[in-house]
């Protein structure tokens, strides 16, 4: 771990380029050579399902590797445009009425644009309180004036869940990058990297220990494969991923990443479980990358849990270091 | 590339951002064959979303219907229905001498694709209206051309009618089989089965 810490940056970077294309490159190399067997229609269609999520994990991988090299503000943009497209997605799933129309509006083109700028431009206070305060108080009022007092409450509520999450959630992310720690300067990429990877574990955890334990779950008419003790696996494999990612952060002791992927992964894999309980409301029923009528189902259940993470993580990041 | 093909490109990725643009095809695969296609009408965006949907080399022989009095009012507006979306102009004062149809079958005569909003209107409810009888005669007079109908899903969200700026909001277009004009078949008995081919893609999933 030590010498670990030690690289230089360069050759920090170098080092994890080689280890994330080259895990990526194995696991397709042997996913590919197994469609070469022949097997059984169910084993078929989850193959067909891991070789989505693999794309998806390549596309990501690619991009977030683009936005690094380009710099803080190219990833503030990548992140801004990944923002827009599940608020595209979540906007769909919910059922506004025409008297929502000039606060969608103020959401697609003006909060969205100015949360981001608040983030390149590094003013974190503002950043924390721009959307949970100035914009909680606006959207109701252009609601109103749309003249539409039915159902008013609970459709001005969707719009402003949508944004704190596909919004408020992920600009955290490229927050994350801008975020100046101690001792840590240009690093801020290993940070997203580290809650990106970490959160990507509890979930693979979670999965697979709900599949194994067949546990009761806790909340039936959600998700059928949540329980308590799953969960409680994801968290802790995030932990783990955590501290063996130790010497990529700025932590001061190996405990302290531990705990912070404990935060990071646990409160991913609870965001999984609330997009679980929206997509039930919706009436969504197909799941994971398969398209519904409008093709409104993939990028959300795939960036909730970042959403879901990300907040909670800067704002541990900032406390631990009391900044 | 010329000015047209760069505007209508950049037209389509903005359509497509706002709103992915999807086109499903149900019973006939996008092919350069000629066509009619017939769909519901709620939005001015319609017409692009359709046409956005269409893969790229279909996009230049599929052409839309436009008011002559409206669309040629401005110079950008004749440019942009001129230019960019190739249209066929009809007026919609009716004089004797002349079939309002005309324009219509002159563009089928020289082998272009058609894109026709049966209802003549956009209507906010949730069935279209009764349709037209131009799509009849359309078929009488070219039984040769595809008849394709298509359902426009979600589209009254993404521009309610009097609103200018679109919300992003993801839409689809579904294409379905291509219906044919029975022999003798009366001119009611078909629109209704046109309209009712429209609404059946509604829940084609």
């Amino acid at each position: 771990m030590g010498f670990l810490r030690n690289l230089t940056i360069s050759q920090q970077i170098g080092l994890l380029f080689v280890v994330l294309f080259g895990l990526l490159l194995l696991v397709t190399v042997i996913a590919f050579s197994r469609t070469l067997l022949d097997r059984s229609d169910a084993e078929m269609t989850a193959h067909e399902q891991f070789k989505r999520d693999l794309r998806a994990v390549w596309i990501g991988a690619v991009l977030f590797w683009i936005s690094w090299v380009a710099g803080g503000i190219v990833s503030t943009l990548l992140f801004g445009l990944v923002s827009f497209l599940a608020l595209r997605e979540f906007v769909t799933l919910t059922h506004t009425r025409r008297g929502d129309h000039r606060s969608l509006l103020l959401a697609f083109f003006i909060v969205l644009p100015l949360q981001y700028a608040i983030a390149a431009s590094q003013r974190f206070d503002l950043f924390t309180v721009f959307i949970p305060v100035y914009v909680f108080l606006a959207i109701p009022v252009v609601s109103a004036l749309g003249n539409d007092p039915q159902r008013f409450l609970e459709r001005t509520a969707k719009i402003q869940w949508g944004i704190m999450v596909c919004v408020y959630g992920m600009s955290h992310a490229p927050a994350l990058l801008l975020l100046e720690l101690p001792d840590y300067r240009d690093r801020g990429a290993f940070l997203v990297l580290y809650l990106v990877v970490v959160v990507a574990i509890a979930q693979i955890g979670q999965e697979a220990a709900s599949r194994r334990l067949r546990r009761r779950p806790v909340a039936r008419a959600i998700s059928r494969s949540f329980s308590w003790r799953a969960w409680g696996i994801g968290a802790a494999a995030g932990a783990v991923a955590g501290g063996l990612l130790y010497w990529s952060t700025p932590f001061k002791s190996p405990w302290g990443a531990v705990l912070m992927g404990l935060i990071a992964g646990g409160s991913g894999t609870l965001g999984e479980f609330v997009m679980h309980a929206l997509k039930r409301d919706a009436g969504v029923r197909s799941w994971g990358g398969k398209a519904s009528v409008t093709g409104a189902v993939g990028l959300l259940d795939r960036v909730a849990p970042l959403c879901f993470a990300a907040p909670v993580f800067f704002h541990s990041v900032r406390w631990y270091f009391g900044i | 590339m010329k000015l047209p093909e760069v505007a209508g490109l950049a037209l389509a990725g903005i359509a497509r951002l706002i709103t992915g643009a999807q086109g499903h095809w149900y019973g006939a695969p996008p092919k350069a064959e000629q066509r009619i296609y017939f769909a519901n009408h709620q939005s001015h965006f319609d017409w692009v979303l359709i046409w956005a949907a269409l893969p790229r080399d279909l996009r230049t022989v599929t052409r839309p219907i436009a008011a002559r009095d409206y669309w040629t009012s401005s110079p950008l507006k004749h440019w942009i229905t001129r230019e960019i979306f190739n249209a066929v102009y009809v007026s919609r004062q009716r004089t004797d001498d002349e079939d309002p149809l005309e324009p219509l079958m002159a563009a089928l005569r020289n082998g272009d694709s058609l894109v026709i909003f049966p209802e003549g209107t956009r209507g906010n409810k949730v069935d279209p209206a009764s349709f037209k009888a131009g799509l009849f005669h359309l078929a009488e007079a070219f039984p040769e051309v595809q008849l394709i109908p298509a359902w426009i899903d979600n589209v009254q969200r993404v521009m309610p009618k009097g609103e200018v700026v679109p919300v992003p909001i993801l839409c689809s277009v579904t294409f379905g089989k291509p219906l044919t004009l029975f022999p003798g078949e009366d001119k009611r008995g078909f629109l209704e089965r046109a309209r009712n081919a429209v609404m059946a893609l509604r829940s084609v999933h």
